[in-house]
């Protein structure tokens, strides 16, 4: 299929994404570093081509509740937002997984706590991975590299989401969501017509023919037995998300006596890194998540038994770092490095955490 | 004397809307939100919209209204069913999505999904009942609790110092360029019943005339968690709920009511 | 060929747009790209940053602390970039506004006078295509009839009338570039 290059921005090309992938509606509020999504979006004006909906909000709590309707009827639905909307997002993030509902919501991580930095940041981590909101509940999180997997994730998100039924993150950062690189789009994909989506989603609450029962969209059971059920089903998909749909990528991996695990920016810069490191014989590698949920703990733990050591790199005080370590199973060092609060680590930086920590350590 | 041969279609003078489920209502004797329930349902049916309705269910004592309607229903988290609504609406601009709200749900914790949903002129239908407590959680005051009202979180009667004053949601939402239709109700008499009636027959009709939003309040009674009879609850909610709460229309067809 | 640049200047001087035209050249001539601004508050009237690779392989990082090129066009971002800049690198500078000249004796160091230029021609609008011009003349990691491409793909279609006067900006900067001091 014929591809076209464009030259986007990371969050532009999310906004071209979800127009492309037959997305049927974007609700947001702006919040830096990612206002471009929804800016591309009014731009493009898709709902005078696709019939994509496009609407500013008056909060980001309005937006996932949007979305959470949206989803409830069956149609495909995201957000975007940076750390501290997403913070105000966890209620219905948290809904969306107890009422088993399909959404994308990207977030284009900022440095914090609190309102914190416009800056990028990885420090938002746990929040995707362990759950932010409250009960038992995952969400698929990818975690983009570039701008074309910014593109491909939106994709991505929606086979996944309606696979499984479970709203996915696309965590990225501000660098990534304001870098623009080259990117090379397909083709529209059309959005559902109804019988589409009553074929794909036949437990959409979008109108009750008289030949069905009324579908009832709702996370809500008050006998907790039953609600326990419900929970063991969460846990299996879960558990099947964890067996079938791990992703991740490793580069200069075959002769390498060191790993660097990294994912989004921080899985650039350790590239960088790596050819630093080569330049001066160190032999290193790059193990990069592209799944943070589910975690690639099997690739951790091969890992663990054929090298000398593993440096963590994220911006942040230290997250991921602690899933490393779980895999590895204190088969090699661990150990950590990341600059945070909105500063970016150097790719020498990176080189010489492994060196002092790792190599020296 | 029960005579199980007067039984037949011809002697038939009441039957229970297809577009209410059989599952037994869990509100209290007494409570308006049965009544309302059955009117709701019996416009749909009337209407002709049964496949069109989507209800979005709140927080409080009507959240398992999914149960009753027999229309596809989502359940909203607190406050957050006029954007739900607001999605669905617009994403399927042919049905029927109506919110049903508390006082607490509407007007407390969901008050900016209210204002902002109406202020945009959502073409969707809410049917917001107030009766001036928080009844599912145990009778805690409420943002229209009635000054020197007794609740479990005003043991002693509301006071402006401690509590502000009731907020009239309603009245507030009429001033919003949005709204096409506002009015009070309830459902404490066969009239008012019927008024009721008319009253959300006009906002779905509404509805279906892509007027924007529409609004019908109903005033209501919570005789349990007012520590009343029945009886006496609807005769105190006439007494003090509708000097606060006056029935009647707010804004009809895009127009402030002159009083 | 790796080429990472640092182009900054005040917000309004056009440094993004010029890095933009830059990538968006590369692109064209089939180069692996990326711009990467500073973004934020800084954006409104304060300085501005982009950097900018252009690559014959896949690009590692975007997000980079030392630099081949350093565009620089006011004396804030000199006294910040001029020691970001990789042994052997070049520095270009316009000397407008900056009264501490670059000193460091390891680097090659060019000077262009766009501001004057600029003025004197009454060519203000496209005062950063002759600074693109003066470093493309020192490093011509992109030719001329990309750059056409790249501003035809860049600049909305409303602009492109203006794409001559711009090409022109360009061969003026190639001109009147000088060198400070060479290795």
């Amino acid at each position: 299929m014929a591809k076209e290059l464009k030259l986007m921005k990371g969050n532009e090309a999310i906004a071209e994404a979800a127009i492309r992938s037959g997305c049927d509606g974007y609700f947001g509020y702006p919040i830096t570093p990612q206002s471009e999504v929804m800016e591309h979006l009014m731009i493009e004006k898709p709902w005078e081509t696709t019939g994509m909906v496009v609407l500013q909000a008056e909060s980001e709590t309005s937006s996932i509740n949007m979305v959470y309707g949206g989803a409830g009827a069956g149609k495909k639905v995201m957000t975007s937002s940076s750390s501290p909307g997403i913070s105000l997002m966890q209620e219905g993030l948290t809904y969306l997984a107890g009422a088993e509902l399909p959404a994308l919501v990207v977030n284009v991580v900022r440095g914090g706590p609190g309102l914190g930095t416009i800056q990028p940041s990885q420090a938002d981590y746990f929040q995707a991975v362990k759950g932010g909101g409250h009960g038992d509940y995952q969400m698929y999180v990818l975690a983009p590299a570039s701008v074309q997997e910014m593109y491909d994730f939106v994709f991505l998100g929606w086979e996944i989401a309606f696979k499984y039924r479970n709203p996915v993150m696309i965590l990225s950062d501000g660098a990534i969501g304001q870098v623009m690189e080259k990117l090379y789009v397909g083709p529209h994909i059309p959005r559902w017509t109804e019988e589409e989506l009553r074929k794909n989603a036949p437990w959409a609450s979008c109108g009750k023919p008289a030949d069905r029962d009324h579908n009832i969209i709702t996370s809500l059971d008050l006998d907790s037995a039953k609600q326990e059920l419900h929970n063991h089903k969460l846990q299996a998909k879960y558990r099947e998300m964890e067996e079938k749909e791990v992703l991740f990528e490793t580069i200069n991996c075959e002769d390498a006596e060191y790993i660097f695990v990294a994912y989004g920016s921080s899985a650039r810069i350790a590239q960088k890194a790596i050819q630093l490191g080569r330049e001066k014989g160190i032999k290193v590698g790059l193990l990069r998540l592209i799944t943070l949920f589910p975690f690639p703990k099997k690739q951790v733990a091969e890992f663990s038994k054929k090298v000398k050591g593993m440096l963590a790199v994220e911006m942040s005080a230290g997250q991921m770092v602690e899933d490393v370590r779980l895999a590895a199973e204190f088969r090699c060092p661990v150990e950590h490095f990341g600059r945070y609060g909105g500063i970016i680590h150097t790719p020498h930086e990176v080189l010489e955490a492994l060196e002092e920590k790792i190599i020296k350590g | 004397m029960f005579n199980p041969d007067i039984i037949k279609p011809e002697n038939l003078v009441y039957e229970k809307t297809n577009v209410l489920t059989d599952a037994v209502m869990h509100y209290c004797a007494g409570c308006g939100h049965g009544t309302t329930h059955r009117i709701v349902a019996e416009v749909i049916e009337e209407m002709g919209i049964q496949d069109k309705a989507i209800c979005i269910a709140p927080v409080g004592c009507s959240v398992l209204a999914y149960n009753y309607f027999n229309v596809d229903a989502i359940g909203a988290a607190h406050g957050r069913a006029p954007a739900i609504a607001t999605a669905i609406q617009r994403m399927f601009p042919d049905r029927h999505t109506f919110t049903y709200q508390g006082d607490g749900d509407l007007a407390a914790i969901g008050t900016a999904e209210t204002i902002h949903a109406c202020n945009r002129g959502e073409n969707i239908v809410i049917i917001f009942i107030n009766n001036g407590i928080y009844g599912m959680t145990g009778g805690q005051m409420a943002p229209t609790t009635l000054l020197g009202m007794k609740t479990a979180t005003s043991p002693y009667g509301r006071t402006v110092e401690l509590n502000g004053y009731p907020l009239q949601i309603t009245e507030l939402l009429a001033e919003l360029p949005g709204t096409y239709y506002i009015t009070r109700q309830s459902v404490h008499t066969a009239a008012a019943v019927r008024r009721t009636k008319k009253a959300i027959r006009q906002a779905f009709e509404n509805q279906k005339n892509k007027k924007g939003t529409s609004l019908v309040e109903v005033v209501s009674n919570c005789n349990s968690g007012w520590k009343m009879t029945p009886v006496e609850a609807n005769k105190w909610m006439v007494e003090n709920m509708f000097v606060k709460y006056p029935i009647g229309d707010i804004k009809v067809d895009g127009e402030k009511v002159k009083k | 060929m790796t080429e990472e640049i640092i182009i900054a200047g005040f917000g309004g001087q056009g440094v993004l747009s010029m890095g933009k035209i830059l990538a968006y050249s590369g692109a064209m001539q089939d180069k692996e790209v990326s711009w990467m601004p500073s973004y934020g508050p800084e954006m409104r009237g304060g300085t501005a940053n982009v950097s900018v690779i252009i690559s014959d392989e896949r690009i590692s990082s975007p997000i980079i602390s030392q630099f081949d090129t350093a565009i620089i066009l006011n004396q804030q971002s000199l006294d910040k970039f001029e020691k970001t800049v990789k042994p052997g690198g070049v520095l270009l500078y316009d000397p407008n506004g900056v009264f501490n000249p670059p000193t460091r004796k390891d680097i090659n160091i060019y000077k262009v006078a766009a501001t004057e230029k600029a003025s004197e021609l009454g060519m203000a609008k496209v005062f950063n295509m002759i600074v693109l011009g003066a470093f493309l003349e020192v490093k011509p990691v992109v030719t001329e009839e990309f750059i056409e491409k790249g501003l035809l793909k860049s600049l909305p279609e409303r602009h492109h009338k203006m794409i001559p006067e711009n090409l022109k900006a360009v061969q003026t900067g190639k001109t009147i570039v000088e060198t400070v001091f060479e290795l």
